[in-house]
């Protein structure tokens, strides 16, 4: 961004910097919004220091050039997605398992109930299981996320749970089986080599409609098993 | 799908809490705090509520963590669950809270799940939660407590309208150990006890906490009074994973030459607050501690319990509880 770009919010930001003062703020705007009070409040904020991003996009973006320029960041976010960087348009209250489903096309990443009762959506954020649907896309620019898509090698070998899965039949309908993979393989990246009790637990959050819990159980000891032979 | 994108916000991502606080109290009851999300994104997604501006605390500096100092532990209100139950500071001198935070919901949601929020969702009505304008809502009816509205999961004590029950394990937990709450909004900050921190129906039918728009809960601070007590955590559901309790117990107790010195017993999901049960704490003070004692406590913890429709069944359960958390 120019110098030419920055310089009017910069102005607008120095009138309203001592009320509002948020230099460490980042905004993701949802829409444009008329009234000039919080406009000029925001256009502070972000004019300070601040990032946005979000349906600012697809509003009239001439009506307010300065937004964009002055703040950095746009709703346009680069996500670190199975070690590639991509870059997509997100909204403020967009989750994760919409982003990931259908913006990126990784449909690997099931959605169940969208209410965080499931576990169909689990994905790996920065080494640990979370739910793609309870998630802000917004809230995770910065991490690492591992999809069920990640997870085989280039030349195309399955993940050792993948491939324990497959052994010990644990899917049945298959729903819930990417959700599953995902607890399992951050299980053993944590713990390699864990009881029966322990991978229940880790387990306990992915919900099976066919009920072959024990199944994908004698996965997750197999997958355990053969990481430590192999 | 559609029906499940969530409504538009702005999303705001402070760092400084100075920041967080003023841009909730420039949006007041338009501002939303946002930590874990397992409570906020239902409501947004059901349209239950849908605030303007939705303020992150996720990246606020010196929130999150667990630091111990001559007086006890202070937790920081953004630290997660699962953080609580592998710390180990937390598992040797107050394994209470760390079983307590160990049996919320499941794995995914204790890992971002915050202790802050456990402590501040909203009440799991399922009629309050569907949306009807109920006293909770503002309205002028308790659709729970109709005659044949489906209760069993509701209250046995302390009802005034609504009859709701806290749904938070580590609640329970906080209010066993005599923890302190930090609050702070723009103005300065106060500490409130765990056991004041909660609003009973008869103060505010709206309100699960004390907290008012602007607040922020900032850390919890532990007292070293019970460190290293003995301890019971016992929590009932349907499920064993995901479920809220039907009836949960905590307990600390100390003991000495077989006989009870100073006992705290709390009981949740039997009122709108987690139950502290002072009149059986004093009951088994000095009594030595054995299935007499535990006999006669869990029958004093349920005499003045008041049962609707469903739920009568959470009558033994609670007497059992409480048995069992005495007899150790
Ligand atoms: C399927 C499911 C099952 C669950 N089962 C259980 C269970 O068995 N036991 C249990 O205890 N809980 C359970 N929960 C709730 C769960 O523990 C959540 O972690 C908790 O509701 C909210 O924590 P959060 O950090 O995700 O909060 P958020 O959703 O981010 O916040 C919850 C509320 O607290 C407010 N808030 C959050 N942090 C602060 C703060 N620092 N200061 C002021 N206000 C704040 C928010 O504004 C919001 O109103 C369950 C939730 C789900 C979805
Ligand atoms: S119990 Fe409380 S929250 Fe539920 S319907 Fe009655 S008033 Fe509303
Ligand atoms: S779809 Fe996310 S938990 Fe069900
Ligand atoms: S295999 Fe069908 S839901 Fe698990």
């Amino acid at each position: 961004m120019s110098d030419t770009d920055a310089f009017e919010p910069v102005q607008t930001a120095r009138a309203l910097s001592s009320a509002v003062g948020h230099s460490d703020t980042a905004v993701i705007m949802s829409e444009t919004k008329p009234e000039w009070s919080r406009r000029n409040f925001i256009k502070g904020v972000i004019a300070s220091g601040v990032t946005v991003s979000g349906a600012v996009y697809f509003g009239p973006a001439l009506t307010r050039p300065n937004l964009l320029s002055a703040q950095g960041v746009e709703r346009l976010v680069a996500l670190n997605i199975n070690g590639q960087t991509r870059r997509v348009d997100v909204l403020p209250g967009e989750t994760l398992a919409m982003t990931l489903r259908y913006k990126l096309g990784l449909t690997g990443t099931k959605l169940g109930c969208d209410r965080g009762e499931c576990g169909a959506c689990t994905v790996i954020i920065s080494g640990t299981t979370h739910y793609s649907c309870s998630t802000l896309t917004q809230r995770v620019r910065d991490r690492e996320i591992t999809t069920v898509e990640g997870l085989e090698s280039p030349d195309g070998k399955l993940h050792p749970v993948q491939q324990a899965f497959i052994d010990e039949l644990g899917p049945q309908c298959g729903f819930c089986t990417p959700g599953q993979v995902m607890s399992a393989v951050a299980l053993l990246e944590a713990n390699p080599n864990p009881t029966r009790s322990e991978a229940r637990i880790a387990m306990s959050g992915n919900l099976c409609r066919c009920g072959a819990y024990d199944h994908y159980l004698n996965g997750v000891m197999r997958a355990a098993e053969e990481s430590q032979n192999g | 799908m559609m029906k499940d994108m969530i409504p538009g916000f702005d999303l705001f991502q402070p760092t400084e809490i100075e920041s967080a606080l003023e841009l909730l109290d420039r949006f007041g009851e338009d501002g939303w705090a946002l930590a874990g999300g397992y409570d906020s994104l239902d409501w947004f997604k059901n349209r239950g509520k849908h605030p303007e501006a939705v303020i992150d605390l996720q990246g606020l500096t010196g929130l999150n963590g667990i630091l111990e100092g001559p007086n006890g532990v202070e937790i920081g209100a953004l630290t997660t669950l699962t953080e609580i139950e592998h710390n180990s500071i937390i598992r040797e001198r107050f394994g209470l809270l760390a079983e307590a935070a160990s049996k919320v919901a499941s794995p995914q949601i204790r890992n971002a799940g915050t202790l802050g929020g456990n402590l501040c969702q909203d009440a799991r009505c399922w009629y309050y939660r569907y949306g009807v304008s109920c006293y909770r809502a503002g309205g002028n009816t308790c659709y729970a407590s109709a005659p044949d509205a489906l209760n069993r999961e509701h209250a046995l004590f302390g009802v005034n309208r609504c009859v709701a029950v806290t749904p938070s394990d580590t609640a329970v937990a906080l209010v066993t150990l005599d923890a302190e709450m930090v609050i702070r909004n723009s103005g300065g900050e106060r500490i409130v006890n765990a056991e004041d921190f909660f609003m009973k129906p008869s103060a505010d039918i709206t309100r699960m906490t004390v907290l008012e728009a602007g607040d922020l809960l900032t850390a919890i601070r532990i007292p070293n009074t019970w460190a290293g007590a003995d301890f019971y955590f016992e929590k009932v559901t349907d499920r064993n994973s995901w479920d809220f309790a039907l009836v949960s117990v905590a307990s600390a107790i100390k003991n000495s030459a077989d006989q009870i010195d100073d006992a705290r017993i709390v009981c949740g999901a039997v009122q709108c607050i987690p139950r502290r049960l002072e009149n059986v704490e004093v009951m088994i003070r000095g009594r030595v501690r054995n299935e007499n004692t535990a006999a006669q406590a869990g029958a004093l913890a349920v005499q003045e319990a008041e049962p609707l429709n469903y739920n009568h069944f959470k009558i033994p359960l609670m007497e059992n509880l409480v048995k069992r958390a005495v007899r150790g």
